[in-house]
């Protein structure tokens, strides 16, 4: 069986299983060592027990990434990776990606390796739609290097290496990746496994890149950096869920809504102050990226009060890698024996013999 | 009127005009009339950086040197017996490499006040007594063109368009070449365009006619076919016998070949070529810098692609950490560095050796990589196989060093047989290679990434797909074997030594050296490496010529040396060591086997001349023999 006959377009041509696997089969046998309370782990075991899901055979399924604490995720999981170098995962899992359709490849980087040193590689990969699914971890600070301030890190954040203040303004990952028009753009956040591990299957189910920023806290350099939309007392008015068809409240009882705002973007009502009807409801496969940008802007640059959460944008477009093996495949269709051909090639334009 | 035939065994022309002019078609046509009629030959195109530099001034002049003989030769040749210059700032830019004596074809049309003053004359050249040195002919090419194409109905500046055209027909009498392949040519590249097509054609074509009737060329020039190696020709340039050699590679292995890359002046013709072989499995992936052309190539080799990526020097330094990672991860990878004038963005269009010492040591941390280089354009596809077969047999990146000089200049090219070429086996991991004994005691197989093959060091290369052989690599130390991160000093030191032993291991692979000493007494050694191999070799002969006794050996491989050139070396009183740099393989021969090697060095972007070098070697030859004979003798000598 293929997965051609799996809801899964994202993992056509990548072979599936015989077997029912577990989350302990893509365990690998090395020790996890993440600092107590990294929010790292919470994904790792997120992905380890979803991954079976997917249905598909361990050895077609990749894992690359770049520097920092997250990018140590491919030593945990029982699959094929590569831990690259920093910022350069998106580049080598396009080399990857557009050679091998019977692969499921994905992307684990941070908020520094993806959207600092290797912002390059990431919006091109967006752009160009290679069928990968990056995760990208924001902490909003460097850990690896003992906690100084990173590209999503809020304004006047003081760190090591900014005592007086960042005057830094912050990436919006989400923002950046529709910018960069990516066609699956998603957020979700470590602690909360179900929404996560949705939105992962989502993800995977889609052709192209896919961009989901996963919320993560760092216990040792960036505590509490996502406490509004954690804190059980404060998260009903800190999380905007984006759901499918449906209009966007949030707030204690749904409490509150958006609205278009006369300017092109959306605002925060009071559901009381309008009728239902108003309510903007999300649809994520606009292909017009207009209202995920808006949507996008919700999120605060500075300290986190308020974001939301879930799929911003998710339309089809042809990916890189199935139009570049297109391409290969009709040159080739019909073509005689390789040695031959090159023995043709290379005695090609106007020759001469000398006897 | 009867012209008189004069035989020549070799000519030098260079076709000098405008960067617009096209030149570098002008030239390229007069080479493929030559490789046609028989005569072994070399190219030699220079053309600014700029894609049009200001019409009319010295920054944009472009040419297009060809050296064809009757015999075999080795280089473009040092300075023109001819020189065609389509206006005042070519004639002056060009003048200075002309001896007394040699001839000058000069466009008039264009020695006009302005023009003249573009180029920096304060008089007109041709009136005045600067040029009474050189036979020089003054011709209105521009004004007989337009003349010649008027029926065409062509705009008076797209029908002077055609005076290269003109001025090839001319040069194509003069030199009795066949004119078929060019009309041939013509009437393919503008077949779409009638007009045009014609007016070129009959350019040519009037070109030619004039030098047959006009008085003003008495003699017309014959240089016979030389006698080559039976087999097939053609034509080759470098940076297209590369792009073969890496489809040839990718034939050979059986490999789907990826090419990561980034458009990069010497090196972009890789690309454009690689990127019409799609039906051999080429898959080119134009990147958005040079570090995701070679991140994404690597990507492929961990996929089990043949990944390949091509640049020149700027780009080697941003790909640095790349090749370490590739060293890091041991897969294979072939880097091409179409070298050129440097540091920094340096001289884009001409040509240096100066990136060896960056191949060798560009890196953090003990690196060791490959180093293959091609001797002359035709031999770029042999060199790339033997990349590839490095690269794949060894898990290892490999550096293949190129030149401008190579890239764009070109040669009759042997069309090797492929069943010649050598048999590169990918030996993908398929099952497990290893036991882990529990603490029960049970034994379970599975595969551990770091084991090495005994003869080469190689490890395995299992690619994703591979059932039961899942494993992670990266850039982080690897334990000895299992492959998992390792911290711990005593494995780091053995790791680092064994990468440097894998390397120092190919060495066994390779053939003996060929030293060229004919007369076996020569005292004094010649070595290079790269596109200095024909002045090298045109030098020696200068020097044999002359009765003094010299050899010469022209490495290939960088790294490592082949096993008997420590030997070699030690046979020679004097090696001197010719290099367009201030002597870097110089300083890895003195430091690897003790050798007091004397440089030859020069960076001027352009070839190194074989009579300047002749003399150097003449010198040294000269003063080896002189101390280590009896004066008795010197006298009677």
């Amino acid at each position: 069986m293929t997965t051609a006959e799996l809801p899964f377009p994202g993992l056509q041509g990548v072979p599936t299983s015989e077997d029912k696997l577990t989350g302990k089969d893509f365990t690998s046998d090395q020790e996890v060592r993440w600092c107590p309370g990294c929010g790292d782990y919470a994904v790792l075991k997120a992905v380890q027990s979803f991954l079976p899901d997917l249905g598909l055979r361990r050895e077609n399924i990749v894992f690359v990434s770049g520097i920092g604490c997250s990018s140590r995720f491919p030593y945990y999981l029982d699959t094929y990776g590569m831990h690259s170098i920093h910022g350069r995962a998106p580049a080598i899992a396009s080399g990857i990606a557009t050679q091998r359709e019977d692969l499921s490849v994905w992307v684990v980087t941070g908020d520094g390796d993806a959207l600092s040193i290797g912002g390059n590689h990431l919006i091109h990969a967006m752009r160009r739609n290679v069928n990968m699914k990056i995760l990208l971890f924001n902490n909003r600070i460097y850990g690896l290097t003992k906690g100084q301030y990173s590209p999503t890190s809020e304004p006047g954040k003081v760190t090591k290496s900014t005592p007086s203040g960042s005057v830094d303004h912050p990436f919006n990952p989400v923002s950046l990746a529709l910018g960069a028009e990516a066609t699956f753009v998603a957020r979700t956040i470590d602690s909360d496994r179900k929404h996560l591990t949705s939105v992962l299957s989502a993800a995977a189910a889609h052709r192209g890149t896919a961009l989901v920023e996963i919320y993560q806290n760092c216990p040792i350099f960036n505590d509490g950096a996502f406490d509004a939309i954690k804190n059980p007392d404060t998260k009903a008015d800190a999380i905007i869920p984006l759901v499918q068809g449906e209009p966007i409240r949030f707030g204690v009882e749904g409490s509150k809504g958006l609205v278009r705002a006369r300017t092109g973007g959306v605002e925060v009502v009071s559901t009381a102050d309008v009728a239902d009807s108003e309510l903007l409801v999300h649809d994520a496969h606009l292909d017009d990226p207009t209202t995920a940008f808006a949507l996008s802007r919700l999120t605060d640059a500075g300290v986190l009060h308020q974001s939301p959460i879930g799929i911003f944008r998710q339309v089809e477009r042809a990916t890189y890698d199935d139009q570049a093996r297109s391409q290969i495949a009709t040159a080739s269709v019909g073509q005689d024996d390789p040695h031959a051909a090159l023995s043709s090639l290379i005695s090609g334009g106007d020759t001469w013999t000398v006897v | 009127m009867a012209k008189q035939v004069k035989q020549l065994d070799r000519v030098i022309i260079r076709f000098a005009g405008d960067s617009g002019d096209g030149m570098q078609l002008t030239g390229d046509r007069f080479t493929q009339e030559s490789a046609a009629f028989g005569n072994d030959l070399q190219t030699l195109p220079n053309f600014p950086a700029e894609i049009r530099a200001p019409q009319g001034t010295l920054p944009g002049v472009s040419s297009f040197q060809v050296h064809f003989a009757d015999h075999d030769i080795l280089t473009p040749g040092d300075s023109p017996d001819v020189l065609v210059a389509m206006n005042p700032a070519a004639l002056k830019a060009n003048l200075g490499d002309m001896k007394p004596g040699t001839t000058i074809i000069v466009d008039s049309h264009d020695f006009t006040g302005r023009n003249l003053t573009k180029a920096g004359y304060a008089e007109n050249p041709l009136e005045d007594d600067s040029l009474v040195d050189y036979a020089v002919n003054v011709l209105d090419l521009t004004g007989m063109t337009v003349e010649a194409v008027k029926e065409f109905g062509l705009s008076r500046k797209d029908a002077s368009r055609a005076k290269n055209m003109y001025a090839l027909g001319l040069l194509s009498w003069m030199y009795g070449r066949p004119t078929e392949t060019t009309v041939a040519f013509l009437e393919k590249r503008f077949a779409k365009v009638p007009a045009i097509r014609d007016a070129n054609v009959t350019a040519f074509k009037s070109g030619y006619f004039f030098g047959e009737t006009t008085e003003a060329f008495a003699v017309q020039y014959e240089i016979k076919p030389a006698p080559m190696q039976a087999g097939t020709y053609r034509n080759i340039t470098g940076n297209l016998a590369l792009a073969y050699g890496v489809v040839a590679g990718g034939v050979a292995s059986g490999l789907p070949v990826f090419l990561g890359t980034y458009p990069i002046t010497p090196a972009s013709d890789v690309l454009h070529e690689l990127s019409k072989h799609k039906r051999f499995g080429v898959t080119t992936f134009q990147a958005e810098d040079e570090i995701a052309g070679i991140g994404a190539a690597l990507g492929a080799s961990f996929a089990g692609s043949l990944g390949v990526t091509s640049t020149s020097g700027p780009g080697v330094a941003l790909k640095s950490e790349t090749i370490g990672l590739a060293v890091m991860t041991e897969l294979p990878l072939v880097v091409i560095d179409v070298q050129r004038g440097g540091p920094s963005t340096g001289l884009p269009t001409k040509t240096e050796q100066a990136d060896l010492l960056q191949a060798m040591f560009g890196r953090n941390g003990e690196s060791p990589v490959p180093i293959v280089a091609p001797q002359s354009p035709g031999d770029c596809f042999d060199a790339a196989v033997e990349a590839v077969r490095i690269a794949v047999t060894y898990r290892t990146p490999v550096m293949l060093l190129s030149d401008g000089m190579l890239a764009n200049g070109s040669e009759p090219w042997r069309i090797p047989e492929v069943g010649d070429l050598p048999v590169i086996d990918p030996a993908f991991a398929t099952e497990p290679n290893h036991e882990t004994t529990a603490k029960d005691g049970s034994t379970e197989a599975d595969f551990w990434p770091y084991l090495r093959d005994e003869e080469t060091l190689a490890r395995p290369w299992a690619i994703p797909g591979t059932a039961g052989l899942e494993h992670r690599i990266g850039g982080l130390e690897k334990g000895d074997g299992h492959g998992n991160i390792a911290y711990d000093p005593g494995n780091h030191d053995y790791m680092v030594r064994i990468r440097q032993a894998k390397v120092d291991r190919i060495a066994a692979s390779l053939p003996p050296l060929e030293v060229d000493d004919p007369s076996g007494r020569a005292k004094v050694l010649v070595l290079g490496w790269g596109s200095t191999y024909g002045p090298i070799g045109a030098a020696c002969r200068r020097v044999r010529k002359a009765g003094h006794d010299v050899a010469q050996v022209h490495l290939r491989h960088l790294n490592p040396f082949p096993q008997d050139l420590g030997e070699i070396l030690k046979g020679y009183d004097k090696v001197l060591v010719p290099e367009m740099n201030l002597g870097q393989l110089s300083m890895l021969v003195r430091a690897k086997y003790l050798v007091d090697a004397v440089g030859y060095n020069q960076v001027r972007g352009l070839p190194l001349k074989a009579a300047e070098l002749a003399e150097a070697i003449t010198d040294l030859v000269e003063t080896t023999s002189s101390s280590s004979v009896e004066p008795v003798e010197t006298k009677e000598n």
